[in-house]
């Protein structure tokens, strides 16, 4: 946390280290339990595309002319992996199409074995796992959102203000140039970070679901709106593979943000629930305004800004 | 915090999440091998299929277009059935056919082809959702499974319709077999169908007869169909689990 120190102050003498409780421990739970269920279904839901590693748009697929697909070609005695995105063409070998595995021989399938659940080809299990899985996810979802908007987390933490959105570009500055937030600003999400988890939970993840549900031959005979509105079964399942990149990314830049921020504390504030925050000392003279200080500054409180 | 202590942290952190996501995936194997844990897994399959079917009733599959069939319905599993029975019956162009209706009905029937077609048709351009994730379109016609069933009166006992097949896709010596309850059975969409495209169904679709159970996936609408048994239960047939591929661990519900 060395960036926040301003050059003419010392911060043990101009601030101090408060611990408050960030996370309530349902939301900690529930947090872990997403990831859990993230995890199978990312795993078995490439398990599921490996058995036709191809995708398309429309009702019915147009084999000759996927959007998205990984073969396996042979060249000689070699396997080299194809992916083919539209009518571009490209050597995906040790990634998509053909890639080692376990014993470091060369095999067709669309990720790596470690990517897979199981890790050697079998759709039945993957789909096992995958429907499972589906289940403890969506429920865990609406538990998150009663509990959300039970506990106001919602209407407290997550909702864009008008503040939110005037300091959107500020927040861009301040993420290019590493310059962490203090106090309280620190213990609540910036609007970029609100913007993120909004989008996840009320865009990405309906959007999984759904199309999900579409790819179902049954929920089809009532589905049929949504179909039309996107193309088709197979638009249904570009969607949904497209909406786990979507998530994946979100991962990614979700664990890179808690390294930047720090991750001990991170991961201690979602694992404990508490977050140590640098406060500006009361009198002590700031080069730039000390943001205001909570109304009982008591170490451990439960804290308002979840 | 100097740098230093942030960099061998880091790199803590980074084997601890590579050792967790190595011993993750590891466990993931591990468990797919435990019959125990894929049973608990396999719980959700009739969660699947009381919530799919509450939520949508008795509403029949989307029917297309002529301009959307598919120009090749992709076939797949059996495409050249080489069982002596089939062969036989192919090689004079299936005219000594009989469907089979048998088990839990007051009157066992036996169609030919003939008279499948004489009877009642129904005629509808749907779409084959196979197992694998890719889709086709198609037109098919046949006799519904309710009008032969209520031919032969299915009995008070009876709980599922097996389809018995010719294709041993195994390659040892078995047949190919499906089930599926009454509710799918009666549903209007479920045809025996003959006729695929407006002409006989092709070998590798499944001649000369095939069922089309449009809420299900490929893989639970069997081709080359000789035999619909009525039976109270299908744990003594096969494998037990009530057809070829949930003998291999597909779900026996297939309809998502």
């Amino acid at each position: 946390m060395s960036s926040i120190v301003a050059p003419d102050i010392t911060p043990t003498r101009k601030y101090e280290w408060r611990t408050i409780l960030r996370h309530r421990w349902p939301l900690r739970l529930m947090h872990w339990i997403n990831l859990l269920c993230m995890l199978a279904m990312v795993g078995s839901g490439l398990q599921i595309l490996n058995a036709h590693p191809a995708l398309y748009w429309g009702e019915a697929s147009h084999f000759d002319t996927p959007l998205l697909a990984t073969r396996t070609v042979v060249r000689g005695d070699e396997l080299r992996g194809e992916t083919r995105i539209g009518s571009a063409r490209f050597d995906t070998t040790g990634v998509l199409g053909v890639s080692a595995d376990a014993n470091g021989k060369p095999t067709s399938a669309v990720v790596p074995g470690w990517a897979m659940i199981p890790g050697w080809r079998d759709l039945a299990t993957g789909r096992r796992w995958h429907f499972f899985f589906a289940w403890a996810w969506v429920i865990n979802g609406l538990c998150y959102l009663a509990w959300s908007l039970a506990s106001r987390h919602l209407k407290r933490d997550l909702a864009m203000r008008r503040v939110d959105w005037r300091s959107i570009p500020r927040s861009i500055l301040d993420h290019l140039r590493f310059h962490h937030p203090v106090g309280d600003e620190a213990a609540r999400y910036n609007p970029l970070q609100k913007l993120a988890y909004l989008a996840v939970i009320f865009v990405l993840t309906p959007l999984i679901v759904v199309t999900g549900l579409s790819m179902s031959p049954q929920m089809d005979t009532g589905m049929g709106w949504f179909l039309a509105l996107i193309g088709g079964r197979q638009s249904a399942r570009t969607l949904h593979f497209l909406a786990m990149a979507s998530f994946v990314l979100f991962a990614v830049v979700h664990v890179v943000m808690v390294v930047y921020a720090g991750p001990i504390n991170e991961m201690r504030s979602m694992i404990t629930g508490r977050f140590r925050v640098h406060y500006p000392r009361v009198g002590a003279s700031v080069s730039e305004p000390a943001p205001p200080l909570p109304a009982e500054g008591v170490p451990e409180r439960e804290n308002p800004h979840e | 915090m100097s740098s230093g202590i942030q960099l061998s942290r880091r790199r803590l952190l980074r084997v601890a999440a590579a050792g967790t996501g190595m011993s993750l995936l590891a466990g993931c194997d591990a468990l797919s091998g435990k019959q125990g844990f894929m049973d608990v897994l396999a719980s959700t399959e009739p969660l699947n299929r009381r919530v799919q079917r509450f939520l949508t009733g008795d509403r029949l599959a989307e029917e297309f277009a002529p301009s959307m069939i598919s120009p090749v319905f992709r076939p797949n599993g059996s495409i050249d059935p080489q069982t002596p029975e089939y062969l036989a019956l192919k090689a004079n162009g299936f005219g000594d056919y009989r469907l089979r209706v048998r088990g839990l009905v007051e009157r066992p029937l036996e169609f030919s082809l003939e008279a499948l077609r004489s009877l009642p048709t129904r005629t509808q351009i749907t779409r084959h959702d196979c197992v694998e994730g890719w889709s086709v379109i198609g037109s098919w016609s046949g006799v519904p499974l309710a009008t032969l069933l209520d031919a032969a009166r299915v009995r008070p006992g009876a709980r599922y319709v097996v389809f018995h097949c010719f294709d041993d896709l195994a390659g040892d010596g078995s047949r190919y077999y499906e089930s599926i309850d009454l509710v799918d059975a009666y549903h209007p969409q479920t045809i025996a169908a003959h006729t695929m495209n407006g002409a006989p169904v092709p070998v590798s679709n499944g001649a000369p007869l095939r069922m089309r159970i449009e809420r299900k996936l490929g893989y639970k609408q069997p081709k080359y169909v000789h035999t619909i048994e009525l039976v109270d239960g299908y744990a003594r047939l096969a494998g037990g689990k009530g057809g070829y591929w949930e003998d291999a661990g597909y779900d026996w519900y297939g309809g998502i």
